[in-house]
């Protein structure tokens, strides 16, 4: 599967090309044409405004991914600290000149590209990680102060998309930088006291509610009261999870067919091209349906860290599997959210949503992931094994 | 060595545990939200199905209601009226062939417009309304009222529609609507779904699309619960939207009717407006198209007539038809060449018929020339030597300068999407567009408003209102009032042009029609205190040949319609204290003083005299003045 290198004389471009993970690449066409498929679907059959726009998005994001799996696997490692930086500084800028949408300040524009920087941590994040444990002399990991760096490096952006506000982005991205630490082999005691931390923050949360130093905003708290009890507030905040759960629902075993499902033609779903995606694919599909997607998510993430496992390298192996954590936590939390399982927070579903910056940066995540796996055998030394 | 793949190994076998019990916790989740799917879909799936069907709630826009028209003179150019239609929800109806059988006992539906229907039913999607009759008369309306057990899933509604009490007097300006395209909708923004519901209109030209947001109004919101069949429960929630404004248009529609009745069967525009504000009086473009046939679709017959007629009825020439401004042009020659100090009133040029540049002639319009000219008797007797020599002697830059700040070759700040700017070229103009050097033989063309010269008749009104007001930038509006709230003018900024070289143009304008021997002479007004002063253009639009001057020009009554000079008149009235300024193309019309001026004499006369215009207004010999049958229905117009 990876090139193996002889001495100077490097892998030729179509070398490299050929020893792709070619099933997984298949798997990403296949899913991304179910996508394509239902933003056919959600605009009653029609390729625009959606579908058309997606696939051209796609065969761009697409052949960006290709271009970044031939470039070294060592050349990411060298850019993975000011790509942290570069994502960080826009995160700031989303604070300071960041546009308002949907009642949130989560883009920003540079010249013609409207961007998420949020979306573009999430693999920056994995990135820098991936190097810091990279470079960390093996010694040091189990030393408790060597985590601090990485700590900060979750915590800042995480602050920063939370104050936007993004909480199911913040979720993701501390699930994805937990992980890779999990990965990168940090004493499991840790992780003891970060599950004990974890709780006493949600413990915090629900009892600030409605005090003077409550910590998250009025909206999010309804949206967690109503992803609670949905039918508390059919009208309001609860409608959209509701509209859901009937359109999902009433799918069954084969659903309603393409191009039939009713609810979710019904305009009651404001974002049903988007975050919603999944109920108007349970609804026309079925059971039937939403498991196949399910399976074919599961198949990439398999795929994803079987070849994570064989990489030879630390900084591959943990840029793969993070690039993986990151791509299951899109469609758990998306599939959960949609289900009624997680309150509403705005992430969408993997290849299949539409948009822009998250199907970009999840395929220029794979791209890194390609590389790791095609350049997974060369010389990469860890920095604190040369002794 | 050795220390290096044993740390790396442990390194692997560490990562390759904990990567297995992650993929493990990520299965486990998997299955968690597989079985979530069963429960929601397969457990619970026909309780949700049931729901799906039981009652829904249907968020639906409320349209506003459209602002409406109406000329300076209050009388109504655009507005709404009941329409009476008939609307079917597919999700409600049980058997759509069924209930259309049923209806059509009530309302004609011929089998081709029954076919057209039944496939709109089965691609709408099934919550939206299908339009099934619109505009019924209200006997019709009133026995589906009564028939509605039989027609469960029709609904009668009662709709606004667009109308255009003024037909084709107006319709280039006021313009139409029709239903919102798809690229409508997409560039709507927040509007897009109030664009799409049935029976919506917007502006798709003149006034109603440029003045769109403001008619359009503001959409209010329903919120109603309906039950499994479809039949509304409840109202839950009801805001009203905002009407649009009414607008007040700068129009005066009594002349606005007059010119387009006074251009009859010609083909071409009336501009008229006022000096100071700049307000738009009348703009007429003939032949005109009664809008009222855009805004319920037009056959396709209809519209192919209108498409291929060779007068072009669906264009606004006032503002888009582009013509070299000919002789009209020569004002603003004459100013360019004082303003640059080259000529006084006295400067003279002796015209012998031709000049002549290089190895090229020149002609003058007159065979065998004027004799020797100055800036009065140029302009007045219109001798195109003239104008040749002093436009060679400016040069092309300064006399496009002097001519933008006319409005010649400036877009026209009017606001309609169909305006054109026109050209007026110079050195770079021709270097950007045709990649080629300035011939100065160009120069001479320029001169006399020829060549690659072009504007709209509403630039030449422009024109011809700076020359009045004296030098003032006055642009041309057309809203006068929003909701009855006066707009105010803009403030008039001067163009730098000296008041005596202006002083000396409009003498040689009063000169053109008030003096023995002036173009217009025969089309003056003797009305005392109305008289007009004004210029007469000619705008050549084909090539005369060298062999064809030889054995004699021939006149426009030998040449095919398409081949005829157009006729051009730019005048301001009353001469010594000018108000309004008119500009008349008639094409393939003519000569500017036999066909364009008496157009302007008349107009200037009705503008002047609204009621009735008195005896001797116009010489002794000339052309009566025209007159319009008095139509019955002038004063009750339907509102």
């Amino acid at each position: 599967m990876s090139v193996q290198t002889h001495g100077n004389a490097g892998p030729t471009l179509a070398q490299k090309l050929l020893s792709l993970n070619w099933p997984l690449v298949a798997l990403i066409l296949v899913i991304a044409g179910i996508g394509f498929a239902m933003q056919f679907s959600v605009a009653d059959g029609n390729v625009d405004p959606w579908a058309r726009r997606q696939m051209i998005r796609f065969s761009v994001a697409f052949v960006g991914m290709l271009v970044v799996a031939m470039v070294d696997i060592r050349f990411w490692r060298g850019t993975a600290y000011a790509f942290y930086g570069v994502a960080l500084a826009l995160l700031v800028g989303v604070e300071v000149a960041g546009s308002v949408g949907m009642g949130a300040q989560r883009w920003i524009d540079i010249g013609p590209l409207r961007l998420q920087p949020s979306e573009l941590m999430k693999i920056a994040l994995v990135v820098a990680l991936a190097r810091y444990f990279h470079d960390l002399n093996p010694h040091r990991i189990r030393h408790p102060l060597s985590l601090v760096i990485p700590l900060a490096m979750i915590a800042v952006p995480m602050a920063l998309v939370v104050k936007q506000p993004d909480l199911g982005t913040a979720v993701l991205l501390g699930a994805g930088g937990i992980v890779i630490m999990f990965l990168a082999g940090v004493s499991l005691w840790f992780f003891a006291v970060m599950i004990a931390g974890i709780g006493g923050v949600v413990y915090a949360v629900f009892a600030s509610k409605g005090q003077s130093w409550a910590l998250l905003k009025g909206y999010q708290y309804d949206r967690i009261e109503v992803f609670l009890n949905p039918e508390l507030d059919p009208r309001g905040a609860g409608y959209q999870i509701l509209q859901a759960l009937i359109a999902f629902g009433s799918g069954g075993m084969t659903g309603e067919g393409y191009l039939q499902g009713p609810q979710a033609r019904l305009d009651f779903l404001p974002e049903k091209h988007t975050d919603f995606i999944f109920t108007v694919l349970g609804e026309e599909f079925g059971l039937v349906g939403g498991l196949v997607l399910l399976g074919l998510y599961m198949m990439v993430l398999l795929f994803g860290l079987l070849t994570a496992v064989r990489i030879r390298h630390l900084f591959g192996r943990l840029v793969a599997a993070g690039v993986c954590m990151t791509f299951f936590a899109y469609f758990a939390i998306n599939m959960a959210m949609v289900m009624g399982l997680a309150p509403v927070v705005g992430v969408p579903l993997p290849l299949v949503s539409y948009g822009g910056t998250s199907m970009l940066v999840l395929l220029f995540g794979f791209g890194l992931l390609l590389s790791a796996q095609v350049h997974g055998k060369v010389e990469f030394p860890r920095r604190g094994t040369v002794l | 060595m050795a220390l290096r793949s044993r740390l790396d190994k442990l390194d692997r076998s560490v990562f390759s545990r904990r990567a297995l019990v992650l993929f493990g916790a990520q299965g486990a989740l998997a299955a968690a939200l597989g079985g979530r799917m069963y429960q929601l879909q397969v457990v619970d799936g026909e309780k949700y199905a049931a729901r799906a069907r039981r009652s829904r709630i249907r968020p639906s826009l409320l349209a506003p209601v459209r602002g409406q028209v109406f000329s300076r003179d209050g009388k109504p150019l655009a507005v709404n009226r009941h329409n009476y239609r008939l609307v079917l929800y597919r999700e409600d109806v049980e058997d759509v062939a069924a209930t259309l059988d049923r209806l059509g006992e009530i309302v004609p539906l011929p089998p081709l417009r029954r076919k057209a229907l039944m496939e709109e039913i089965k691609r709408t999607r099934a919550f939206l309304p299908v339009v099934l009759a619109e505009n019924l008369r209200w006997e019709e309306f009133a026995e589906a009222n009564a028939n509605a057990p039989a027609l469960a899933g029709i609904s009668p509604e009662l709709g606004l529609t667009r109308h255009y009490p003024q037909a084709d007097y107006a319709g280039h300006l006021v313009g139409y609507v029709a239903a919102a395209s798809e690229r409508d909708v997409e560039r709507a923004g927040e509007d897009a779904s109030l664009l799409k519901l049935p029976g919506m209109r917007i502006g798709k030209s003149g006034v109603e699309r440029i003045e769109e947001v403001a008619l359009r109004g503001k959409a209010g919101l329903s919120r109603v619960e309906k039950d499994v069949h479809g039949r509304p429960i409840r109202e839950l929630e009801r805001r009203e939207g905002t009407a649009g404004e009414d607008l007040t248009l700068t129009l005066d529609l009594g002349l606005q009717k007059y010119a387009m009745q006074r251009m009859g069967e010609e083909s071409g525009a009336v501009v008229v407006m006022d000096i100071y504000d700049g307000d738009v009086l009348a703009m007429a473009s003939t032949p005109g198209f009664d809008p009222n046939g855009f805004v319920l679709g037009l056959s396709h017959k209809d519209w192919g007539a209108l498409r291929d007629n060779e007068k072009r009825p669906l264009n606004n020439k006032a503002v888009s038809g582009l013509y070299p401004p000919g002789s009209t042009f020569k004002m603003v020659v004459a100013l360019a060449a004082m303003e640059a100090g080259l000529v006084g009133p006295g400067h003279s040029v002796y015209c012998g018929g031709h000049i002549e540049l290089g190895s090229h002639r020149f002609h003058c319009w007159k065979r065998g020339g004027h004799g020797h000219m100055n800036l009065h008797t140029g302009l007045k007797q219109s001798c195109d030597v003239y104008f040749y020599d002093i436009a060679k002697r400016i040069g092309i830059k300064r006399l496009a300068e002097v001519a933008r700040k006319f409005g010649i070759g400036v877009l026209p700040e009017i606001g309609l999407f169909d305006a054109k700017a026109g050209t007026m070229p110079d050195v770079a103009w021709k270097r950007a567009k045709l990649k080629q050097p300035w011939y100065p033989g160009e120069t001479l063309h320029a001169g006399i408003g020829q060549g690659y010269l072009s504007s709209s008749p509403l630039q030449l009104a422009v024109m011809t209102a700076r020359i009045a007001n004296g030098g003032y930038q006055v642009h041309p509006r057309l809203v006068r009032a929003r909701n009855g709230e006066r707009v105010k003018s803009r403030s008039l900024i001067g163009t730098g042009i000296d008041d005596a070289h202006i002083e000396a143009v409009k003498r040689g304008m009063y000169a053109v029609v008030n003096e023995q021997g002036g173009t217009a002479y025969r089309s003056r007004i003797t009305a005392a205190g109305h008289e007009m002063c004004g210029k007469t253009g000619t705008a050549q639009v084909r090539r005369i040949t060298t062999a064809e001057r030889a054995t004699g020009v021939l006149k426009n009554s030998e040449l095919p319609w398409k081949l005829r000079d157009h006729a051009l008149f730019v005048a301001y009235a009353p001469a010594d204290d000018p108000r309004y300024a008119i500009a008349v193309v008639v094409e393939h019309g003519g000569g500017g003083s036999t066909v364009a001026a008496p157009i302007a004499r008349d107009v200037l006369l009705k503008l002047q005299f609204p009621r009735e215009i008195p005896e001797g207004a116009v010489p002794e010999g000339a052309a009566p003045v025209f007159a319009v049958k008095k139509e019955k229905d002038d004063e009750n117009e339907d509102a």
